[in-house]
């Protein structure tokens, strides 16, 4: 993924990450999720958890395009830059299916 | 190559001059960074949390405690300043605060409200 899906991606998941951010302190504000019982179940409504899920995908795509433009600018050479890149892409396929099935489980 | 020779280096970073968009968007990395690395940390508090009642007991006290308070500044901060940095180059993209003056005057808007935001989160919570 680079030059123009890189840089529409970037803005796509952050403008979903700016537009849940308030959604989610809003929930939060409203529901007051003061024990486990209340948390879960904030965590647990349908649109929540979706919105959660999409929120951790959005992440995970922002920080590629993001990271790797930190690797591209400072690894000095092109085998260090894909090592650099390809444990960036493992570490976040990693994080993914590690949220993933915290938010599913929730769910359930 | 002469020419080229002759002109002053710094490598002094205390010379170098860091205009106000330099520091937005340094810390706009920065911030980002900051914010991948703790991405672990906060997927693990959400499934200790999710995990029971003692789950959420943990989660809830580890969050009271004063290095943890410490780290929540650093990370409103970071997701802050992210946010309003980023927010600032959706609006370059549509040429909005492209012209010098402009361009400033939004990267101290960003830089300010990052800090100040964040500093305005910590006295919310305290109080």
């Amino acid at each position: 993924m680079t030059g123009l899906r890189a840089w529409i991606l970037q803005r796509l998941t952050a403008l979903y990450m700016a537009g849940y951010l308030p959604y989610i302190l809003g929930v939060w504000a409203f529901q007051h999720p003061h024990d486990y019982e209340a948390w879960r179940a904030m965590m647990s409504q349908p649109v929540t958890a979706t919105a959660n899920l999409l929120f951790f995908a959005a992440v995970l795509v922002h920080c590629w395009v993001g990271v790797r433009d930190v690797i591209l600018d400072y690894a000095p050479s092109a085998p260090l830059r894909l090592g650099l890149l390809a444990l960036l892409g493992l570490w976040l396929v990693g994080m993914g299916l590690w949220a993933a099935r915290v938010l599913i489980a929730v769910m359930a | 190559m002469n020419k080229n020779e002759q002109r002053p280096v710094f490598l002094n970073l205390f010379r170098i001059r860091f205009p106000a968009t330099a520091v937005a968007s340094f810390g706009h990395r920065l911030a980002g960074v900051l914010l991948f690395v703790l991405l672990p940390v906060l997927i693990y508090a959400v499934e200790l949390s999710l995990r029971g009642p003692q789950g959420f007991e943990a989660v809830s006290q580890w969050l009271a405690s004063w290095p943890i308070q410490l780290l929540l500044w650093l990370v409103a901060w970071a997701g802050l300043h992210h946010l309003f940095a980023g927010l600032r180059f959706l609006l370059i993209d549509v040429d909005v605060g492209v012209a010098r003056q402009s361009a400033r005057i939004g990267a101290w808007l960003v830089t300010v409200g990052g800090f100040v935001g964040a500093v305005l989160i910590i006295v919310g919570a305290m109080l």
